[in-house]
């Protein structure tokens, strides 16, 4: 496999200029996740409106294919109800990892292919990781409850 | 002839693309640029087939059997300690410990020296160059010996500062534990300047010789250490074996590590007394073929020559250096006064994990990442780097190809 059809321009591009790339001001959840392998880390930050992702945003140091996968996983989430969120994601995980993607409805079918350009991952198993990085910390933000503002918690990937 | 000019007497420089051919792996791999030695080093011909052959014509439990196969196994056994002596110039072959790895041999000094001779109050002094396993094994037994950790920095050009060093060392400290050369970077440390201020202080000195012994003629007398760990896979012989050497002295005052079979004298269920040194520490079947392995990579070594591998390896870096410092956008992670067979590239704008990725694709392997020295890159401020580490079988191609995979690279993230 060529290093292009990995790096593919739009992941370059959210790697160079990530969208959504900010603390959130009012944030009701967030979670920190760390790839020990390579130290890189991020911090995935909600605001929630009841059944819906209001706004989401990230900071952190990471990759190249971390950073745009981040930067991907904002612009498809805002807006999306919790468990829209969540299909999304088991659909992204299957994809990037080779298995068997679940059926997703087909309000979703869009957003889905706006993540395609990450699947290149599928053949660099060690870089599987960085691709799911954000999305275990935004799962792990989830957990954390919206209660008493923002808690915290470390996720290790895969 | 004299004994100087005996000494002196150099064997003929290195020729990479013939040692290439002693190592299968670049027979079956065609085309690969390996630059990750510092991790693990590949192995030659007379390692692997040296391992099977004895496998088939000599295999036996050591130390137990009576009849002549296993007389036969535990000879080669020792006859390794003795190689691996000769490597090491130690005194005597009794002062040789096998051991999984430099790892467990660090361990087996934190366990069994460090736990019955360290005091609360007692410091043990490291530097910021340090492994993991050169850190967590005296953090581990902390706890239970209130020890304190002291850490000797580096200076601004990335070497040990041994003017901060010195001032750090004082009557209570009772080990300095330090690395030879910085896998991380490749600095290299001045361990007999070390270990003279130690001993003038009344402290032991350990030195993690894991990038060093595949890469410097190694004498501990001369080093003047107490203890010297090296690993076998990094020094082109098997994994799964290492060796620590101990000071007889030392070693004769220090308990077992582990129990098991071979390092007992008599076993009671009341009370159990113990071999002599080294077999005290060698709890259980050794990895006997790990340890005949190793000491034929070690023959391997020697009959290249240490000085001509030294040369070869600090004329290498000086070509990678050369080469890699007129890159533009590229930075060689400083490395001190002396760098040795280490490379470590921080490439502007580009993650040391895209880069390795894009450079395997140039069938270049090196390493990315913190290279298990995280106290080393946040004190350098970086979160990780690109490392290319040279072996014995690396030229100048092997740079060349590495420079131009970073070029490719850096037109791929520009």
């Amino acid at each position: 496999m060529d290093a292009r059809e990995l790096y593919q321009d739009i992941i370059l591009d959210h790697g160079r200029h990530p969208r959504n790339f900010h603390a959130l001001k009012h944030a009701t959840n967030l979670a920190h996740g760390h790839n020990p392998l390579c130290g890189d880390r991020v911090t995935v930050y909600l605001e929630l409106d009841g059944d819906r992702i209001k706004d989401v945003s990230f900071d952190g140091r990471g990759c190249a294919i971390s950073t745009a996968s981040a930067s991907l996983m904002t612009e498809v989430l805002k807006g999306k109800t919790l468990a829209e969120a969540d299909a999304l994601f088991k659909g992204f995980h299957a994809e990037v990892t080779g298995k068997t993607p679940p059926a997703l409805p087909d309000a979703l079918a869009e957003d889905m292919e706006r993540l395609a350009p990450l699947e290149g991952v599928r053949a660099y198993p060690t870089r599987v990781k960085c691709a799911t990085l954000a999305w275990h910390a935004f799962e792990s933000a989830l957990k954390n409850g919206a209660a008493a503002g923002a808690s915290t918690a470390t996720v290790k990937t895969e | 002839m004299s004994r100087a000019a005996v000494q002196t007497a150099a064997k003929p420089a290195l020729d990479p693309a013939r040692i290439k051919r002693d190592f299968p792996i670049f027979e079956r791999n065609p085309g690969l640029v390996f630059l990750d030695s510092a991790a693990s080093a590949q192995k030659p011909a007379a390692v692997i087939d040296g391992v099977a052959e004895f496998y088939r014509t000599d295999y036996a439990n050591v130390h137990r059997g009576v009849y002549r196969l296993s007389e036969r196994a535990s000879e080669r056994y020792e006859n390794a300690r003795e190689t691996t002596r000769k490597f090491l110039n130690a005194a005597s072959a009794d002062e040789i410990v096998f051991v999984r790895g430099a790892t467990e041999a660090i361990n087996l000094v934190a366990y069994s020296w460090g736990l019955k001779f360290l005091k609360p109050g007692d410091e043990v002094l490291l530097t910021e160059l340090e492994h993991h396993s050169n850190i967590v094994p005296w953090q581990l037994i902390r706890e239970r010996t209130g020890l304190k950790l002291v850490v000797a920095p580096i200076d601004a050009s990335g070497g040990l500062d041994l003017a901060e060093f010195e001032a750090r060392l004082s009557k209570r400290t009772k080990l300095v534990a330090v690395t030879q050369l910085a896998n991380a970077t490749g600095a290299m440390v001045p361990v007999e300047a070390v270990a003279k201020l130690a001993h003038k202080h009344g402290a032991k000195v350990l030195v993690d010789g894991c990038q060093a012994a595949p890469r410097l003629p190694v004498d501990v007398r001369a080093i003047d250490c107490d203890f010297y760990a090296f690993s076998g896979h990094k020094t082109y012989g098997p994994s799964g074996i290492g060796v620590l050497y101990v000071r007889g002295e030392i070693l004769e005052a220090m308990p077992p590590f582990q129990g098991g079979g071979n390092m007992i004298e008599h076993v009671t269920f009341e009370k159990t007394s113990f071999q002599r040194p080294p077999y005290r520490f060698e709890a259980g079947t050794p990895d006997i073929s790990g340890a005949i392995g190793l000491a034929m990579a070690l023959d391997y070594i020697e009959a290249l020559g240490r000085e001509a591998i030294f040369a070869h390896e600090e004329e290498l870096t000086g070509y990678g250096v050369d080469k890699l410092s007129r890159l533009p956008g590229i930075r060689l992670v400083e490395a001190g006064q002396r760098r040795l067979g280490i490379l470590s590239i921080d490439v502007q704008g580009v993650h040391p994990h895209d880069l390795a990725t894009v450079l395997d694709q140039h069938h270049v392997a090196v390493r990315a990442g913190h290279h298990c020295a995280q106290p080393l890159m946040d004190r350098l401020g970086l979160a990780g780097t690109t490392r290319a580490s040279l072996g014995i079988y690396n030229n100048a191609r092997d740079i060349d190809a590495l420079a131009a995979a970073l070029t490719a690279a850096q037109k791929l993230f520009a």
